[in-house]
């Protein structure tokens, strides 16, 4: 491994701990009453290889399972927990909470909780980058999950996207559950890339918990979008390694199943291949990790001392 | 009598009419990993686990329905019902027309809304009144346990399709609900949990316990309300409202959807076109307003009908109570 692929993949470890803190934070604060989140532990070498190779002139869409996305794109966390917490300070001033947050200055232009709204949406924010509304070259990228790739509107934005030649990434982060649903209970083994290739787009299907595997395949895609304007199709191999969401205690989870995916857990698998490279001892290990606590821990006092937003503004921004 | 939660009630009706009835099966996502009880004794072939996939469930319940079978559906939050919207409002809702009465469509869509989970618009939305738009369905929305058990099961032994709404606010509430299987509670008629004599407050689903809770209050102004609890929407037991009506005089919906086209507009249409004699005041409505359901507490709860409203309309109506009458110049007639 070379120095600067070290220090690559050093800066992405951090992001990976600020988001486990993050997302232990928000299932801690959700015990103490708190409403519930849905969290992307287990997922989050998937928001930041992905994430990591797009630019800033790019475009994202997510879910509800966004946090890992927010952060990896450099959202504060104070700002997410704001958010969460229903405060004015939140990224959409407390109207959204966990479920729909967007950050359009960060470029995550629209969320959509509605599984599959957000597969509905991505086709016509490519549509205006193909355009010219955006910046030149500029790429969409959408989040989504096994589950959302069950709806009918999958097909179909698979099918414009692809007709009508968009700049579009489509990122099926299947995590293997739909809710409290296992996937193989919905569709056949490789059914979701056999989906994106019957559409004619090209596909790739990589271990979405190998974040160098992620990263560079994402890497690829982008480039490949960008020389000829066509659709992409990302398959990320995940794990949800908590419940669907809150405190869910995962009692249909198949426990072989969860024991083998917490053996591959991504800041694991990173830790080590960091440390075999010689780029992360003991030491450093525990100090950044001190860090992403510290800095969540802040994050949530500037949450809880924001302010609720004014009963008398129920009405304001809902329409033009 | 067993005392339960709204959810346990739910969850023994379908037992009941799936003992009863070997036609009636249950679909949607994780139908049968939240009601594992159900699926261990009725098995996979009728308590299925579906795809995410609304528009599939919803259409192959009314090609069932049409078909022999008598289908459940759990699409889980009100909002995701627009996915299933042409299957339940274009086939469903239509088709027995259609074909000039040729087939029947036996089937219950279970959908749960409403505020007190901080979920936001996209999970909370009380869009019952879209359904009571669309012809041919029949639209519910209990607010006690022991309602939810009874309409449920009138529910499943109905032969048209049925929009079954659950208040998330009440999921968890416990009532004392009925032991005997054969009880139901027939669709189409209100429940009147409080007489009285001086206003009607007409309401449904989480806004009764609000009302009832209003007419205590004005019990102790001197102010005697009765509550109408319509539990069905359509078919509307507007026999029920306007013989109340012709009583009190004066009637005042309250609901948690937006007012804007909803069930208290309607009522609103029936007081003045059926009973406009017995009028004594303006009708007024207590809602939500016309804006999404936000996620943020203090803008949720800021959304929902409280009691001290429902009081303050009350009162703002010109009754000082006692016997009935006006007393005074009322504030409505004040401002005109
Ligand atoms: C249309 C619709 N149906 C159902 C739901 C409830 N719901 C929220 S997330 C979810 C599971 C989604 O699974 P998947 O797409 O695989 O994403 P994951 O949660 O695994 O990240 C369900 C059923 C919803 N929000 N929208
Ligand atoms: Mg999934």
């Amino acid at each position: 491994m070379t120095e600067s692929q070290t220090q690559t993949l050093l800066r992405q470890f951090e992001t990976l701990l600020l988001i486990r803190a993050c997302e232990e934070q928000l299932v801690e604060l959700n015990r103490q009453g708190a409403p519930d989140t849905c969290s992307s532990i287990g997922q989050e070498a998937c928001a930041v290889g992905v994430i990591d190779a797009l630019e800033a002139r790019d475009r994202i869409l997510t879910n509800h399972r966004s946090a890992a996305h927010l952060i990896a794109r450099g959202a504060e966390p104070e700002r997410i927990f704001a958010e969460v917490l229903g405060r004015i300070d939140g990224y959409c001033g407390g109207r959204s909470g966990t479920l729909h947050i967007a950050a359009r200055e960060l470029g995550i232009v629209l969320t959509s909780t509605i599984v599959g709204g957000e597969l509905s949406l991505a086709p016509g924010v490519a549509l205006a980058q193909k355009m010219g509304h955006g910046d030149p070259g500029a790429i969409t990228a959408v989040f989504f999950g096994d589950g959302a790739a069950c709806e009918g509107i999958f097909h179909e934005a698979l099918n414009l996207a692809a007709l009508w030649q968009l700049p579009l990434l489509f990122v099926c982060e299947n995590n293997q559950w739909q809710a409290y649903v296992h996937r193989l209970e919905t569709m056949a083994d490789a059914a979701i890339t056999a989906w994106a290739e019957g559409h004619g787009i090209a596909t790739q299907s990589v271990d979405g918990n190998d974040i160098e595997a992620v990263h560079s395949a994402a890497k690829s895609a982008v480039a490949a979008i960008r020389a000829d304007g066509r659709p992409q199709f990302l398959e990320l191999r995940t794990y949800r390694l908590r419940g669907h969401s809150g405190q869910d205690d995962q009692a249909y989870v198949n426990a072989d199943e969860l024991r083998y995916w917490r053996s591959r857990d991504p800041l694991l698998l990173l830790r080590q291949r960091l440390s075999e490279a010689g780029g992360l001892d003991a030491h450093t290990f525990a100090a950044l990790q001190h860090d992403a606590h510290t800095r969540i821990e802040q994050a949530v006092a500037f949450a809880q001392a924001s302010p609720w937003p004014d009963a008398a503004s129920l009405t304001e921004q809902v329409y033009a | 009598m067993t005392r339960m939660t709204t959810e346990q009630a739910l969850t023994q009706a379908l037992h009941e009419e799936m003992r009863r009835d070997e036609r009636v099966l249950l679909m949607g996502e994780g139908a049968a990993t939240k009601r594992p009880a159900l699926a261990r004794e009725f098995g996979p072939a009728r308590v299925r686990n579906t795809p995410l996939a609304e528009a599939i469930i919803a259409g192959t319940a009314v090609g069932a329905a049409a078909s022999g079978l008598r289908p459940v559906i759990d699409l889980l939050f009100a909002p995701c019902l627009t996915y299933a919207m042409d299957a339940l409002v274009n086939s469903a809702g239509k088709l027995r027309y259609l074909s000039g009465g040729l087939c029947e469509f036996p089937l219950v869509t279970l959908a749960m809304t409403g505020s007190g989970w901080c979920v936001g618009g996209q999970h909370n939305h009380n869009l019952e009144a879209m359904f009571v738009h669309a012809p041919g369905l029949h639209v519910l929305m209990p607010s006690t346990a022991a309602d939810s058990k009874g309409l449920l099961k009138a529910a499943i032994r109905d032969e048209n399709p049925v929009l079954f709404f659950i208040d998330l606010g009440l999921l968890h509430q416990e009532g004392e609900v009925s032991d005997d299987p054969g009880d139901i509670v027939p669709i189409g008629k209100a429940a009147v949990p409080r007489h009285g004599r001086d206003v009607t407050l007409v309401s449904y689903a989480k806004t009764v316990p609000v009302c009832l809770q209003a007419a205590a209050e004005l019990e102790q102004r001197g102010v005697s309300a009765e509550v109408i609890d319509l539990r069905s929407l359509k078919p509307l037991d507007t026999t029920c409202v306007l013989d109340s009506i012709a009583r009190t005089g004066r009637l005042i919906i309250v609901h948690e959807a937006s007012g804007l086209c909803g069930i208290a507009a309607e009522l609103a249409a029936l007081a003045v076109t059926r009973a406009f004699d017995a009028l004594r005041a303006p009708v007024v409505r207590v809602t939500g307003p016309d804006a999404p359901a936000a996620s943020s507490w203090a803008l949720e709860q800021a959304a929902v009908p409280q009691a001290q409203q429902v009081v303050d309309a009350v009162l703002g109506l010109g009754l000082t109570g006692g016997h009935g009458g006006a007393a005074g110049e009322p504030a409505w007639r004040a401002r005109a």
